[in-house]
């Protein structure tokens, strides 16, 4: 509406910031490197990847409804959800994981509908049921709490075993995920859908698309996705409980937007996102490293992703 | 549009309190009725509750009406709860008021630092209010690691205890007085005009030789004050600072003004609609503990009350899209 994108023209402009971003990671790991020689090897990548892989999915998640324009407060709710039903109900065997993410679906499709049908903000709808879901589970966790919560343990050992010792099983996963929405993004109609919901709704309407159906699936998939983040958060910390997703509501945003995913929509690519996601890992392990105090860790990590996000800003404009 | 708002205004701003009114009239109704007992006592409790969240409820609304949406808001009242908390523990009387000012100067600074950040870098307020929010909660950790601290006797009775045999609690005073002190002098000022053109039309507002930007950062530093005065009650009320006790008033905060009728298009909304919305989001729980329900489903029910309201006017504003 305000004015007339001319993306896309350039095929080498919409890739620079990828490069900016990849050489960030790049220039991060070697400055690593240099301070700590010792520390930098085969296993501190590989539990890069490790921690990664549940913020990959978060991204993921958060992306998705990014690019249609929107954004989703939810994520962590949903991962929750997911994840302590789950560990609730180890009577359902393999059901519990398909429980667990069924539910953070309908959290994802509810908001969906309220946004897409009656016309609700996405900061609120998605804040409003991200109440509604922690208060329903606090009551829950009440009811269960003679049951015994019990991670199964296939998703111990997807959370974090290392296939050889070296490659995490969850990255793994990651990388086959990302492949497949990587594809979806740029190759299928739905994935162009997206974007162009994002770019300007009122024109695909006018084209003919049904706009609720898009919104609603892409809430959905947000839900279903953050709810697969949840269930792999639990896998590596083995215990699940109501607070088990909370730090991860800014790194969820923040990964795509570093990775150059615009809050307005329509603009950006996973790629970036995922991009994001390892440079705010690598990020966190330097701080850990560092021995930084929980408090002091918060700061200068929120002061970096401002700054990052400001850099990119200029840089894409 | 913009005519539409303005004729809307009036009647609008009349009738969201009013109902609101009507729904608090309906559950002090039912709480007398199966609560014998209801006197001053519980409504001193329901006005402390109430205390904070209104007061959140206004920095969160000064923000939305200049057009922006503070997600930091909880984390500024942490950190004010917490410095309040330490610095006034042991304090005399006058070094305590000079703390109050202090915490007051921190807030409005965290609050309009949100404003330029987003001024300056371009990067919408959504995402800079999330990530200072993150920043801001790790100052409050470093002020207090965990929960303590405390404040003067003067402070803590000045907000207990009521007039009227404590039918009219203080704390519900505590509510009024910022708002004829802070609200309406800015609402009647220049500033005030700046701020609410920021929110309901940006070209308009540059055309008419206003910088929106301005205006932006008027409504966070009004928010910044409220948020100060949402911190201290915080302290006063419970007697002691809690560094991560503020997250709960980001969410409520925006709940509250939603449901009070600021539209989050921003350049829409006075204090009566928040005020009373909170006053009802806070007697929720309460009211299920009289009537024997769980009160961990309070949550739900205010998420549930949210997204209906929510709903039922997102549905009603399309409706009235489709007729114009």
């Amino acid at each position: 509406m305000v004015s007339v994108s001319t993306r896309n023209q350039e095929p080498v402009s919409e890739n620079r910031p990828l490069i900016v971003l990849y050489g960030l990671l790049l220039a991060l790991c070697t400055g690593m490197w240099f301070l700590q020689p010792q520390i930098i090897g085969l296993a501190w990548f590989s539990n890069i990847l490790l921690f990664a892989a549940p913020l990959g999915f978060f991204a993921a998640a958060q992306t998705i409804v990014l690019l249609t324009g929107g954004i989703d407060l939810s994520v962590p709710a949903c991962a929750t959800a997911s994840a302590y039903l789950m560990a609730t109900n180890p009577q359902l065997g393999v059901l519990a994981v398909a429980l667990g993410l069924a539910f953070a679906a309908i959290i994802g499709a509810v908001n969906g509908v309220g946004i897409a049908v009656f016309g609700v903000t996405p900061l609120i709808m998605t804040l409003a049921s991200s109440l509604v879901a922690i208060g329903g589970l606090t009551v829950y966790s009440q009811a269960v709490m003679g049951r015994a919560s019990l991670v199964p343990d296939y998703i111990v050992t997807l959370g974090t075993s290392k296939l050889g010792g070296i490659v995490p099983i969850n990255a793994i996963f990651w990388v086959l995920f990302s492949l497949v929405l990587v594809i979806v993004l740029r190759r299928t109609g739905y994935g162009r859908l997206l974007y162009a919901l994002g770019d300007n709704a009122g024109a695909t309407r006018l084209s003919g698309v049904r706009l609720h159906r898009v919104q609603i699936s892409s809430y959905a998939l947000s839900g279903f996705l953050s709810g697969t983040a949840g269930i792999l958060l639990v896998g590596s910390t083995n215990a699940a409980d109501l607070g088990l997703a909370n730090t991860y509501l800014l790194p969820s945003v923040a990964a795509p937007v570093i990775g150059g995913v615009s809050i307005f929509g329509g603009k950006g690519s996973y790629i970036g996102a995922i991009g994001g996601a390892l440079v705010l890992t690598v990020l966190n392990s330097f701080l850990t490293f560092y021995n930084a105090s929980e408090p002091i860790k918060q700061i200068i990590y929120g002061a970096i992703i401002l700054l990052l996000a400001a850099i990119y800003n200029r840089i894409t404009k | 549009m913009n005519q539409k708002s303005f004729a809307s205004r009036p009647g609008k701003i009349l009738t969201v309190p009013a109902s609101l009114l009507g729904v608090l009239a309906t559950m002090f109704a039912t709480t007398a009725f199966v609560h014998r007992g209801f006197g001053p006592f519980d409504l001193e409790s329901l006005a402390l509750v109430a205390l904070p969240l209104a007061l959140a409820a206004l920095a969160q609304m000064c923000v939305v009406i200049a057009g922006g949406i503070d997600l930091s808001l909880g984390s500024v009242i942490a950190l004010s709860n917490v410095v309040a908390a330490r610095l006034m523990q042991d304090a005399d009387l006058s070094t305590s008021l000079l703390v109050a000012v202090l915490v007051l100067l921190v807030a409005v600074l965290c609050s309009c630092a949100n404003a330029i950040i987003s001024a300056v870098s371009g990067i919408p307020d959504v995402m800079v209010t999330l990530t200072t929010g993150f920043i801001y909660g790790g100052l409050a950790l470093l002020v207090l690691n965990q929960p303590g601290g405390g404040a003067p006797d003067e402070f803590l009775s000045a907000v207990s205890g009521g007039l009227f045999d404590g039918w009219l609690p203080n704390a519900l005073l505590a509510i009024v007085v910022p708002v004829l002190l802070v609200w309406l002098p800015l609402r009647r000022s220049r500033l005030g005009l700046f701020m609410f053109a920021a929110g309901s039309d940006q070209v308009a507002a540059l055309r008419s030789g206003t910088n929106p930007a301005h205006g932006r950062l008027i409504g966070f530093a009004a928010g910044g004050v409220f948020a100060a005065l949402a911190g201290l009650s915080l302290t006063f009320t419970t007697g002691i600072g809690s560094p991560l006790g503020g997250s709960f008033y980001t969410l409520a905060s925006v709940a509250a003004i939603t449901l009070g009728g600021v539209s989050l298009q921003g350049g829409e909304g006075g204090p009566a609609g928040p005020i009373i919305a909170s006053i009802i989001l806070a007697f929720i729980p309460m009211l299920l503990i009289f009537v024997n329900i769980d009160p961990n489903y309070g949550q739900v029910i205010q998420g549930v009350i949210l997204v209906l309201v929510v709903m039922i006017g997102g549905a009603l504003g399309k409706r009235q899209q489709r007729i114009n």
